[in-house]
């Protein structure tokens, strides 16, 4: 029995965000991953990016493939519906899912074995239909529920527990969701909450395709020395290009910092994102140069996170399908069968 | 010389011509003039995979009888294609008649004695008409099915009606389809013998109406309440994608917003495609895909998932000859068992086995029904020859009091009302639970989907008693789905017989004219058509009344019989496979022969098609 759900008791000081809701009330059942998992932070970073937007859990849908990374779901958001697919097609499902309710929010959650191997083809395609979602990919190089073989995000001259080098070339999840189509793309380290937290919010606040690849250690095999997804390995290489804020709509913006540093995007809902630049010439609206700078600092050594790219006014798979407003699910009969008197007609034109 | 053969309104006519060729819409020109004679057609397109360039044939059985099934032979043969001459000649009956393009002069070796021969210089009379290479080639189809009409009777202005129909408002292209129409005609009726085979005004379609099953199944779609479709394309099933999407451009679209109440999504493969199929109906939506055998290879890992985590999903299996990319454009009933026990594990799924367009469309509606009922995958088993010809079949009608059954749905209310709610408890004893979608309650009936084991609550657990438990309660809601599939029906002999026969499926037609053939033999045989899987009582209390029964399929390993065996403990000798499985459509008179053949054997043989 590997369910254990968490005593409903909580302090009650605790603070209430604008539902009334505290932050037990976003958490899961007690998580079975090793002690010290990145992927714990990142299910951390959820539950507080939700209760920070004031979201009620219920309309929230979580899914997920297969692997240590798409168990998490049952760790985080026990009042919303979630969904454990098959291995590598959480993206087709969760396509299926927005298309039957697209008042929902959706949050995919997969690892790099799910996404980067056996599903790179669903992951490529949810991407380029722009499905308005949150995916993350919880990326630790490694296949850990079998015991430690390497994914396709291994980098080249990585070496495995074992001791064994790995020589193929890794596939690099954020160039594609740029090339793809994907409309905000970030990457993040499960180590750096403050980073994550604001990235997560502001893409579930997004109207579109969004991309978080989230570097988030092994600790059980790749954690050591000749490992690039290692703690050690990302704090020494992160490179992060700026620090988002989210701010709701109509928030004052309080000038913090030093003009020139500060930018603020308005997406389609109307939430702001704010960010603090830390490379001054990274302009995060502008899709080429995002990839060749990507792709420059890559080839460097260095593993750049933050927001990467984001179209404020993307279009969704449901803009360009021209669905009705309300959800399909919720459609009566009698705005879907067309009737006797419609087939009688049809009759007529088959004879 | 046999004497040529005479008949009226009972004969086939077959047409051979090179694909991409504007064959096609000529030669259902010239059927369905037949049929606004009043005299039933049987059409059946037999063509290759393949664009352009390549031999394909269009049959067209007449038969005021009403025999829709293949016949087998040829009366009169259409020869337009050089490439397949030998065979085509080769294959009409002798006394039967070869109607050609007589251009270029041919060797009296390329024909027969034993028929009768009709050339018209359909070539020189094109050239002499037209210039252009592409109106030369187009309208020597309409010249050809003018000169037919003149030789076999058909009335003109059925014809031209036709055309005047099809190109309503399009006068440029009215105009000279018409002038040739009588071009051909006319030469006919100056230069060409009458022949003995004629088409006579009758009063035998009815209200009947002509379509294609993958349409028909489409459009039970569209009845049935599905709003998302995702499906990648393989033939013989790209077409009912491509009509579901027709009809819903008709039936869907909001007539203030223009906003379209449906979603179609083409897929990257068949797995994204049940995977949508899967995501959307988990979340409340009507949902399906439409796919042949090398798709539901694909889709097993995920019907194995709709199945144990109970999730509706239909999905319509137009059949093809196979196994692996096998004929692709030929028909079989060949995935019955990949259907019925897909994926790893122990899997049942609920099979539909339409016999015609109008049954298509039935049991497209009901399927989607069946899979919120049940919560679980429900397979519509069409084939090619269901699917991509044209049939004549009885005219569609939906009862405006029916409601879109949504199976087990709690709403907010009713969890509030309710004392508990468990997704997966056996409330009712019908084996199926009930289940909310998401987003219906802020604090009550949320749940965990998994295809891993769980307990009757959701709750994950590898306790061998809860799985246990689990799948005994989905062995239980199989049982329930054998009262609602559509009960099998039954044809019985004029007089008492100890030998039955089943069929199902796309067989019906050739089946019943075959039944007819057999009695005029002296050979009574009682039949059941199965129209669903798993089997209703009727089915094997059928097989218990009878000493021997034939089990008639359109595969060669006799997979409904293996089915039928094993769910329903029946003495495999008692059950006698008839065969048909060379990718054409099953025929009346193969069924006749092989079960008189067999019957006239002392022993039970297995008769397959040559």
């Amino acid at each position: 029995m590997t369910y254990i759900a968490k005593p409903k008791l909580h302090h009650p000081g605790l603070p209430v965000n604008k539902l009334g809701f505290t932050h037990r009330d976003y958490e899961g059942a007690v998580s079975t991953l090793c002690a010290g998992c990145g992927h714990d932070s990142i299910s951390a970073a959820i539950i507080q990016a939700c209760f920070d937007l004031d979201l009620q859990p219920h309309r929230i849908a979580k899914l997920s493939g297969i692997g240590c990374s798409s168990k998490t779901p049952t760790y985080f958001l026990g009042n919303s519906h979630g969904f454990n697919s098959v291995h590598g097609r959480m993206p087709s499902v969760l396509t299926g899912a927005n298309l039957a309710n697209r008042d929902l929010i959706y949050l995919g959650v997969s690892g790099d074995g799910d996404s980067a191997s056996i599903g790179i083809g669903q992951f490529a395609h949810v991407l380029r239909r722009g499905v308005n979602m949150l995916y993350i990919v919880e990326n630790n190089g490694v296949y850990g529920l079998t015991k430690g073989q390497f994914s396709a995000t291994s980098d080249k001259g990585s070496k495995s527990k074992r001791g064994v080098l790995n020589m193929d070339e890794p596939i690099d999840l954020i160039g594609m969701a740029l090339q793809l189509g994907a409309t905000y793309v970030a990457r993040s380290f499960s180590g750096d909450k403050a980073q994550l937290v604001p990235l997560i919010a502001g893409a579930i606040r997004h109207h579109g395709a969004a991309f978080i690849d989230v570097i988030s250690p092994c600790v059980a095999f790749n954690n050591h020395v000749g490992s690039t997804k290692s703690f050690d390995y990302v704090r020494e290489h992160n490179e992060s290009v700026n620090r988002l804020d989210i701010i709701e709509a109509r928030a004052p913006i309080t000038a913090d910092y030093a003009p020139g540093t500060v930018e603020t995007i308005t997406q389609h809902d109307g939430s702001v994102l704010r960010f603090r630049k830390l490379h001054a010439d990274y302009d995060p609206q502008e899709r080429i140069q995002a990839m060749t700078y990507l792709q420059q600092r890559h080839a460097a050594g260095e593993i750049v996170t933050g927001l990467l790219y984001v179209e404020p006014d993307a279009h969704d798979l449901h803009d360009h399908f021209e669905t009705v407003e309300r959800p399909l699910n919720e459609l009566t009969d009698a705005e879907l069968v067309p009737g006797n008197a419609a087939l009688q007609k049809l009759n007529a034109s088959l004879r | 010389m046999p004497n040529p053969i005479n008949s009226t309104n009972d004969f086939v006519v077959k047409f051979a011509n090179v694909n991409g060729s504007g064959s096609a819409s000529a030669n259902l020109l010239f059927a369905k003039s037949v049929l606004r004679m009043g005299v039933p057609v049987a059409t059946r397109n037999i063509f290759p995979s393949n664009i352009q360039g390549l031999p394909t044939w269009y049959e067209v059985r007449v038969s005021e009888a009403g025999h829709l099934g293949r016949r087998g032979g040829v009366d009169l043969m259409v020869a337009m294609n050089p490439q397949t001459w030998a065979q085509d000649v080769a294959s009409i009956d002798p006394g039967g008649y070869l109607f050609y393009d007589s251009t270029k002069p041919m060797p009296p070796s390329k024909f027969r004695d034993d028929i009768n021969v009709i050339g018209m210089p359909l070539t020189e009379i094109c050239n002499q008409k037209y210039t252009d290479p592409r109106q030369r080639q187009l309208f020597k189809n309409i010249i050809y099915v003018g000169s037919l009409a003149a030789l076999l009777g058909i009335e003109l202005s059925a014809v031209e009606k036709l055309i005047g129909e099809q190109y309503h408002g399009k006068e440029k292209l009215l105009t000279p389809n018409v002038e040739a129409l009588h071009l051909g005609h006319d030469y006919a009726l100056q230069h060409l013998k009458p022949m003995g085979l004629k088409v006579k005004r009758a009063d035998a379609v009815g209200d009947r109406i002509f379509i294609e099953g993958n349409a028909a199944a489409a459009l039970g779609a569209v009845y049935g309440g599905a709003t998302v479709a995702a499906w990648y394309p393989i033939t013989p099933s790209t077409s009912m994608a491509e009509a579901f999407e027709r009809y819903c451009r008709r039936y869907r679209v909001d007539p203030k917003t223009g906003k379209h109440r449906y979603a179609i999504v083409q897929a990257e493969d068949e797995l994204a495609s049940i995977g949508i199929v899967i995501g959307a109906a988990w979340n409340g939506a009507r949902a399906f895909t439409c796919t042949s055998g090398p798709g539901i290879s694909l889709m097993q890992e995920f019907l194995g998932l709709a199945y144990f985590a109970e999730i509706p999903a239909v999905v319509f299996d137009v059949q093809r000859a196979g196994p692996s990319t096998g004929m692709p454009t030929r028909t079989q009933q060949a995935d019955i068992l990949s259907a019925a026990y897909a994926s790893h594990g122990d899997t049942k799924h609920v099979l539909l086995f339409p016999e015609d367009p109008h049954e298509c469309f039935e049991m497209g509606a009901l399927a989607l029904d069946l899979a919120d009922r049940l919560q679980t995958p429900v397979f519509v088993m069409l084939d090619l020859d269901i699917g991509m010809n044209e049939w004549l079949s009885k005219p569609f009608a939906w009862d405006d009091s029916r409601r879109l059954d949504r199976g087990k749905v709690m709403s907010a209310a009713d969890l509030d009302a309710a004392k508990e709610f468990g997704r997966y408890l056996d409330v009712d004893g019908d084996g199926i639970p009930y289940r909310t979608y998401p987003g219906t309650h802020p604090t009550k009936g949320v749940y965990f989907t998994r295809g891993t084991s769980r307990d009757r609550y959701a709750r994950y657990t590898e306790e061998g008693p809860a799985y246990v438990d689990n799948m005994q309660r989905l062995l239980r809601k199989f049982e329930t789905a054998k009262k609602l599939v559509p009960a099998p029906l039954r044809i019985d002999a004029k007089q008492k017989t100890r030998c039955g026969v089943i069929y199902f499926g796309s067989t019906s037609a050739a089946m019943r004219e075959a039944l007819d053939a057999l009695e005029e033999q002296g050979i009574h045989l009682d039949a059941l058509r199965i129209r669903g899987f798993p089997f209703a009582k009727e089915v094997l209390d059928f097989i218990a009344a009878h000493e021997q029964v034939f089990v008639v399929e359109q595969n060669r390993d006799a997979q409904l019989r293996t089915l039928i065996v094993t769910e329903g403990g029946v003495d495999p000798a008692k059950l006698v496979p008839v065969l048909h499985y060379d990718g054409t459509p099953i025929t009346e008179r193969f069924i006749t022969g092989a079960i008189s053949k067999l019957l006239r054997a002392e022993k039970p043989l297995r008769e397959v098609a040559s």
